[in-house]
């Protein structure tokens, strides 16, 4: 499926947002770009007028004028205009809160960095993060925590900042981006087939599906086919890829919630499952098969019904038990809600949206791969809290292990790999629906037919703005679980 | 109510013994290609144009004409694949971890061991109880997943002495990630200088260890060296969980360092 392409007049941009939002639209993704490797950027808008709609593209250039922000009509839109004036150097007339997004505060670039001359690193003299001014008669009985970059236990660095009374979150700002690593301007000069070693150390537990939407925006650059056989593998290896994270989510879960046994077991079935990634493809992380035109060679097929089969025999007891521990149960049910109207309106993506009740899968309806010939289910739950969160991921891994099991017994034959030669001066859009969401990769190549602009939209740059409206109001206690229940990535949003 | 207690005492026991005995859990991963130099014909350079973190260059007018740094290598695959004449084979030789930067570069005589290291004091002070603190300084998160999966039940880390700590000041080691962001090169060293001494940092991934893929541009730097003074290199993409144990018993000298030049020495599979 190719997305629709369609110039749009500065003059009309506004009008047509707010006519294709009214409608039922949601803008997935919006990114500038410098055709010809000049200075004047090209701003793209990825629109999907309805769930199972195929995809547009907006293409405005700006010329000389600021372009009007849409933030306050589409307002998931506002992270994709502060990055875009962050790393592009655009201006966006009207934008609500033009604060600084994926530099950190404090840094600066003598030129955007995203632009084709920029050379040089950043400079950076450390900031503190903008926090709401706190006004009224007790505002000195507010605190303010900031906690991080560093963290307890092994996790992403990012700084959350807290301002609170008592144990009531009033306020609360993840300063994120401290890994922001300019990954986007690797890709600058690759060839097709190195941008795939680079996009699956984007964020390396998304490694199959920045792969895929990768080399699926290369294919749809290209205009080539990629055999049957290679499409039924990608589904396997994506597939594969929901096993280990949504398994260790669950022990995750378990550990903010301090049911000690629920946590071991969670993560030893991950443990398992990326034991079984190792045998089939040579990668913990299921890593170095997947290419433009297909995959790059067989995987190990022999013993993988059988290990999942023993997979879903220890998993099944484990999920009821933990659907029937009330201590458990109680610290997730009614924590960090997040209603269907603000999932939606804040671009909250995979298990998140799919908790809030929107039932919506790219899988299913941008279907692509092998998807449309397996039984695929799409697993919905609308109380939109924490509880809800763990019980589709928990239907996610019962499904994903019968899907592949259904596709190792129909997995059709033949070749695995197709040439694909990607034309100079093409583009093209690939996704996947990795296990936290929706991941897009948009695709400019160059005209010596090299890779010119990569851009890479990651499902926690989606849940990350959706979570943040979830802790407010809510306390102290609650956060840990809240946080785990949504199952965040640092390095894909942080790029 | 569900008894858990039960149901984790049914699971039975699920530790391995590794490196002791028992398996290390990495049946099938491949490891760092190896080179065999005498296969390398003369008018190809296939391999250096497919790597994309510049692990293998061509030198010109040498006799050998490829360097070949495993402490940029990042397991692709993608020599051993383009490779016409077999000098890069695929391996399971993913235990890297080294003292020296300079053992990471692969050459063709592998000098003799230098006499073990004279032992030193850390085998007295933290042989039996190592506290680590881990920063991520921009890490994919990939070596943070297998960090993590070293405290699930199959490694249990515990069961060798060794616990990671949520203070610095707790420390003995710091383990890093990630090529260093301009954003927490700055955080990085205070957790350095929060650990009292005798510390020891440990660079955990090819992009601590070197940049890796993701090191330079606008953004980053290019791993631990500059920075801050590296005791061990752990390169790999990511070092998988029995890597890293291997390197941190390694640290305490409780195991052997297996990689010289280039060359896995010890002749044994890791296995």
């Amino acid at each position: 499926m190719m997305a629709r392409l369609e110039d749009i007049a500065l003059a009309d941009l506004r009008g047509r947002c707010e006519t294709a939002v009214k409608g039922g639209a949601r803008m997935q993704m919006a990114y500038a770009w410098f055709p010809d490797r000049g200075t004047v950027p090209e701003i793209r808008y990825l629109v999907n007028a309805g769930t199972t709609q195929p995809l547009q593209i907006w293409r405005c250039r700006p010329r000389t004028h600021a372009v009007p922000s849409l933030s306050t009509i589409a307002p998931l839109l506002s992270w994709y205009e502060r990055e875009m004036m962050d790393l592009c150097g655009v201006e966006f007339e009207g934008h609500p809160q033009p604060d600084p997004l994926a530099l950190l505060p404090g840094a600066t670039a003598a030129t955007p960095p995203l632009r084709p001359d920029a050379t040089g690193a950043l400079s950076y003299t450390p900031e503190r993060s903008k926090l709401p001014e706190i006004t009224g008669p007790m505002n000195e009985d507010v605190q303010i925590l900031p906690f991080g970059p560093v963290r307890a236990d092994v996790v992403e660095s990012a700084q959350f900042d807290f301002q609170y009374v008592g144990e009531g979150i009033l306020h609360y700002h993840p300063q994120l981006f401290f890994k922001h690593r300019g990954m986007e301007k690797r890709f600058e000069g690759l060839t097709a087939e190195l941008g795939v070693v680079l996009a699956e150390r984007v964020s390396a537990i998304g490694s199959v599906a920045h792969g895929l939407a990768y080399c699926r925006a290369l294919e749809s650059a290209a205009d080539c086919t990629v055999p049957p056989r290679a499409q039924w593998l990608r589904v396997l290896l994506a597939e594969l890829e929901r096993l280990y994270n949504h398994l260790h989510y669950l022990g995750h879960l378990c550990h903010t919630t301090t049911l000690k046994v629920g946590e071991a077991q969670g993560k030893f079935l991950e443990e398992l499952a990326k034991q079984i990634n190792s045998r089939v493809s040579g990668s913990r992380f299921l890593r170095s098969l997947l290419t433009p035109g297909g995959i790059r060679r067989e995987p190990l097929l022999a013993g993988l019904d059988e290990a999942l089969g023993a997979l879903q025999e220890q998993f099944l007891p484990y999920a009821a038990m933990l659907e029937a521990t009330t201590t458990h149960l109680d610290r997730l049910i009614t924590t960090g809600m997040l209603s269907s109207q603000l999932a939606f309106d804040q671009g909250a993506t995979g298990p998140i949206e799919r908790a809030s009740g929107l039932d919506r899968d790219p899988r299913r309806d941008q279907a692509y791969a092998a998807y449309p010939e397996l039984p695929l289910k799409v697993a919905v739950r609308h109380a939109g809290d924490a509880h809800a969160r763990q019980q589709v991921r928990i239907e996610e891994v019962a499904h994903s292990i019968e899907l592949i099991q259904a596709l190792l017994r129909d997995l059709p034959g033949g070749s695995i790999r197709l040439p694909c030669r990607v034309p100079a001066g093409a583009e093209g859009l690939g996704w996947a629906e990795s296990p936290r969401g929706s991941l897009y990769y948009a695709v400019h190549v160059d005209r010596d037919g090299k890779l010119g602009r990569v851009k890479i939209k990651s499902p926690s740059f989606s849940n990350w703005r959706a979570f943040a409206f979830t802790v407010h109001d809510s306390n102290m206690m609650d956060y840990a679980i809240n946080e785990a229940s949504f199952g965040l990535s640092i390095a894909g949003c942080d790029r | 109510m569900p008894l858990w207690t039960l149901y984790g005492l049914k699971q039975g026991k699920v530790s391995t013994a590794w490196p002791k005995s028992g398996s290390d859990g990495q049946a099938g991963v491949l490891g760092m290609p190896r080179f065999d130099s005498s296969k390398c014909q003369s008018d190809c350079q296939a391999c250096a144009e497919s790597c994309l973190p510049k692990a293998i260059t061509m030198i010109d007018g040498a006799e050998t004409r490829l360097a070949v740094d495993y402490g940029r290598c990042v397991a692709c695959q993608l020599c051993v694949e383009v490779c016409p004449t077999g000098a890069f084979t695929a391996s399971s030789d993913w235990a890297f971890g080294v003292r020296r930067r300079e053992d990471l570069h692969w050459a063709q005589a592998v000098a003799a061991p230098e006499g073990e290291a004279l032992k030193s004091s850390i085998q007295r002070f933290f042989g039996r109880s190592l506290h680590v603190r881990h920063v991520d300084a921009g890490s994919c998160n990939g070596c943070e997943s297998e960090l993590q999966a070293l405290n699930n039940p199959f490694y249990n880390l515990h069961r060798l002495g060794i616990f990671f700590t949520p203070s610095p000041r707790f420390a003995d080691l710091l383990l890093v990630t990630g090529p260093v962001t301009y954003a927490m090169r700055g955080p990085l060293l205070e957790a350095f200088d929060a650990i009292p001494e005798p510390r020891f940092v440990m660079a955990i991934g090819t992009c601590a260890v070197s940049g890796g893929t993701n090191g330079g541009g606008y953004a980053c730097g290019n791993g631990l060296d500059g920075v801050l003074p590296v005791d061990i290199y752990v390169p790999g993409c990511p070092p998988n969980p029995a890597a890293i144990i291997h390197a941190l018993l390694m640290l305490l000298e409780r195991s052997a360092q297996r990689v010289r030049a280039g060359h896995v020495t010890d002749g044994a599979r890791s296995a």
